[in-house]
């Protein structure tokens, strides 16, 4: 019958795209231990869910005997599905195609989708595998990179938008995900930099791996460009899946609530923090003393480890958190630690996700290095963040909050709606050592024995000074509580912020210190 | 917290305070003031050409060096009066950011 040749001749024709560049190629994409574009696709979404479009898409350049070349799909594939039920579109690039390079097709098959993702106000995945931009296609390809550059900046902050780096993604290809809100990184098998080891050594003469230029570890620890560090594909799409659970399909809504479910009792939130100031912990077992099911999804775990930051769950609702880490630095604020939390203030205000803030630092990290670098103005960035952020801020002062570090952490100066204390808090101007050398100078140089001296004006001032109830005495602290009380003040605090609503005053935008 | 954590001490406004210390913190290079005498390379790049000699008198603005480096021939110019004290390159050397290239005095 001609209505079955039709659909036959259309199988055929699905079959022979859906392969992308060949079985030779499939083979040589394993080979390097990942998988097909397709293949992850249908690993992080919903089994049966995804919907292909841009199957037929190919290029028409006729250049360097282009016109000759057929590249199935034009080597990217888009399409939306669902995760968990959430709706999502997404775009995975095709190395089996021409290495995934970028033309003017390929870019369209991108856009497409990402304009699609702007209007449905859904959440975009990108999948990045690709050798850089198509030469042969010359400026059109630069043509292209700009189109997506474009929509990532115009999408940010309205939709989610995350970007899986699964393949090398090099040149002007990384500004896309460094564009988006969280980037994936795996072991071995992420490569990202603007210039590669070959140039880099015909320019300078360094040597130096892909790897150790660009791998996944490098932007995991030492450059901040990726949010999460996976060591296998299957792990990474199992943390871009639990990270769709927490985060608004739009910047209209609100996260997805879920079942609460009380802490575990293993995190005996009175056993964690030693009352001497100096002496560390881990922060995130305070934070897991507070969650629903000591659940804490921590971002960027290994970069600037002295600030810790993340979503949980209170009574079923995301919550961000941003904790000084005593364990890591003393958890000092310093230029990538004020960068880290920044950027994820900001992310928690554009999608609608309270905020939660531990503090307990001793200020911020001294050296020439430091102020070098800048942490004057990357240290406003913390200030600027949390002034202009409206969603709920609740801040709980675990110990020590001393000077400038005390007012940039979610102090009520800056606008935070509750600041609750707990008994160790010590909010003062700076380390009982620090002050009392400074107030007590005199007395200290002028006395017999001045060592002696200094320690009984240092317990004098700490005494005195280092405690909460001077500043709760000002209404700077709402409430001084018991840690034990810390998660049902929390919660009702989140409850009774449902519907906040500050009005700023107009602009077109602000200009925060970048 | 694990127990075999290795911990060590920053003095933060003269408390000590035990925790990790951090590769970066531990790499950081120490501050050494900048010689002006001391001309260092600006940027990486290949030694195109030497235009002076030692012992040769310099005025500032003078052309020192021509520097190729980033598809652009750069001019190195003299940022004092002097002298050339000595010349630590020599032509079609390759040089990283940093490099001493000549010595005033």
């Amino acid at each position: 019958m001609p209505v079955n040749k039709k659909i036959r001749e259309f199988q055929e024709k699905r079959e022979k795209a859906l392969l992308g560049g060949g079985e030779q190629a499939i083979e040589k994409q394993k080979a390097m231990g990942k998988r097909t574009a397709r293949e992850r696709i249908m690993a992080l979404l919903d089994e049966n869910s995804f919907n292909e479009y841009d199957l037929f898409v190919e290029h028409d350049a006729r250049d360097f005997d282009m016109d000759k070349k057929s590249l199935p799909s034009d080597g990217v594939i888009i399409g939306s599905g669902t995760i968990y039920g959430a709706p999502v579109a997404i775009f995975a690039q095709d190395f089996t195609v021409a290495g995934g390079s970028l033309g003017l097709m390929h870019s369209r098959k991108i856009t497409k989708i990402m304009d699609h993702a702007l209007k449905m106000r859904m959440p975009l995945i990108g999948i990045n595998d690709s050798g850089g931009a198509r030469i042969q296609e010359g400026v059109n390809s630069l043509a292209g990179y700009g189109e997506i550059f474009f929509r990532n900046t115009i999408s940010s902050g309205v939709i989610p938008q995350l970007s899986v780096i699964l393949g090398p993604c090099a040149g002007g290809a990384v500004y896309s995900p460094a564009l988006t809100d969280f980037v994936f990184v795996v072991d071995n098998i992420s490569k990202m930099f603007i210039t590669g080891p070959e140039v880099i050594k015909t320019v300078l003469g360094e040597e130096i791996s892909m790897e150790d230029l660009g791998g996944a570890r490098v932007h995991s620890e030492i450059t901040g460009n990726a949010h999460f560090f996976a060591l296998s594909e299957e792990e990474c799409f199992e943390q871009i899946k639990k990270l769709i659970t927490f985060i608004p399909w739009n910047n209209g809504q609100k996260a997805r609530v879920f079942e609460p479910g009380e802490p575990k009792p293993e995190y005996n939130i009175n056993k964690i923090v030693p009352e001497d100031p100096t002496l560390p912990y881990d922060v995130r077992d305070v934070i897991r003393a507070i969650v629903d099911n000591s659940d804490f999804f921590e971002i960027m775990e290994l970069y600037a480890k002295n600030i810790v930051i993340g979503f949980g769950r209170m009574g079923g609702r995301t919550t961000g958190f941003v904790a000084n880490q005593p364990l890591e630095m003393a958890g000092v604020l310093d230029v990538d630690s004020s960068d880290k939390a920044a950027r994820f203030i900001r992310y928690c205000d554009a999608f609608n996700i309270p905020i939660i803030t531990l503090v307990d630092l001793p200020g911020y990290l001294p050296g020439v290095d430091q102020e070098h670098a800048g942490v004057i103005r990357h240290g406003a960035k913390v200030l600027y963040a949390y002034s202009e952020a409206t969603v709920p801020k609740l801040t709980v002062i675990l110990r020590k909050a001393y000077g400038g570090g005390y007012i940039a952490m979610s102090s009520r100066h800056l606008r935070a709606d509750f600041v609750f204390a707990w008994p160790s808090a010590e909010i003062a101007v700076m380390g009982p050592e620090g002050a009392a050398n400074i107030i007590f100078r005199k007395e200290i140089m002028s006395s017999v024995d001045p060592d002696g001296m200094r320690k009984q004006k240092v317990e004098e001032y700490k005494t005195k000074f280092a405690n909460p109830y001077v500043a709760a005495s000002r209404g700077y602290v709402d409430a001084v509580i018991e840690p034990s009380e810390t998660r049902k003040f929390l919660m009702h605090s989140i409850e009774v912020s449902e519907n906040k609503d500050v009005p700023m005053p107009h602009k077109k935008h602000g200009l925060p210190p970048f | 917290m694990n127990k075999n954590d290795k911990l060590g001490f920053l003095n933060i406004d003269t408390s000590l305070y035990q925790t990790r210390i951090s590769n970066k913190f531990q790499n950081r290079k120490p501050y050494k003031p900048v010689n002006p005498k001391i001309i260092l390379s600006f940027i990486p790049g290949t030694i195109l050409h030497i235009l002076i000699e030692p012992g040769q008198i310099v005025a500032k603005g003078d052309d020192l060096m021509i520097l190729d480096a980033m598809k652009m021939q750069n001019k190195l110019k003299c940022n004092m009066d002097g002298k050339v004290k000595s010349i630590a390159v020599k032509k079609g050397d390759k040089v990283s950011k940093g490099t001493v290239l000549l010595e005033l005095e």
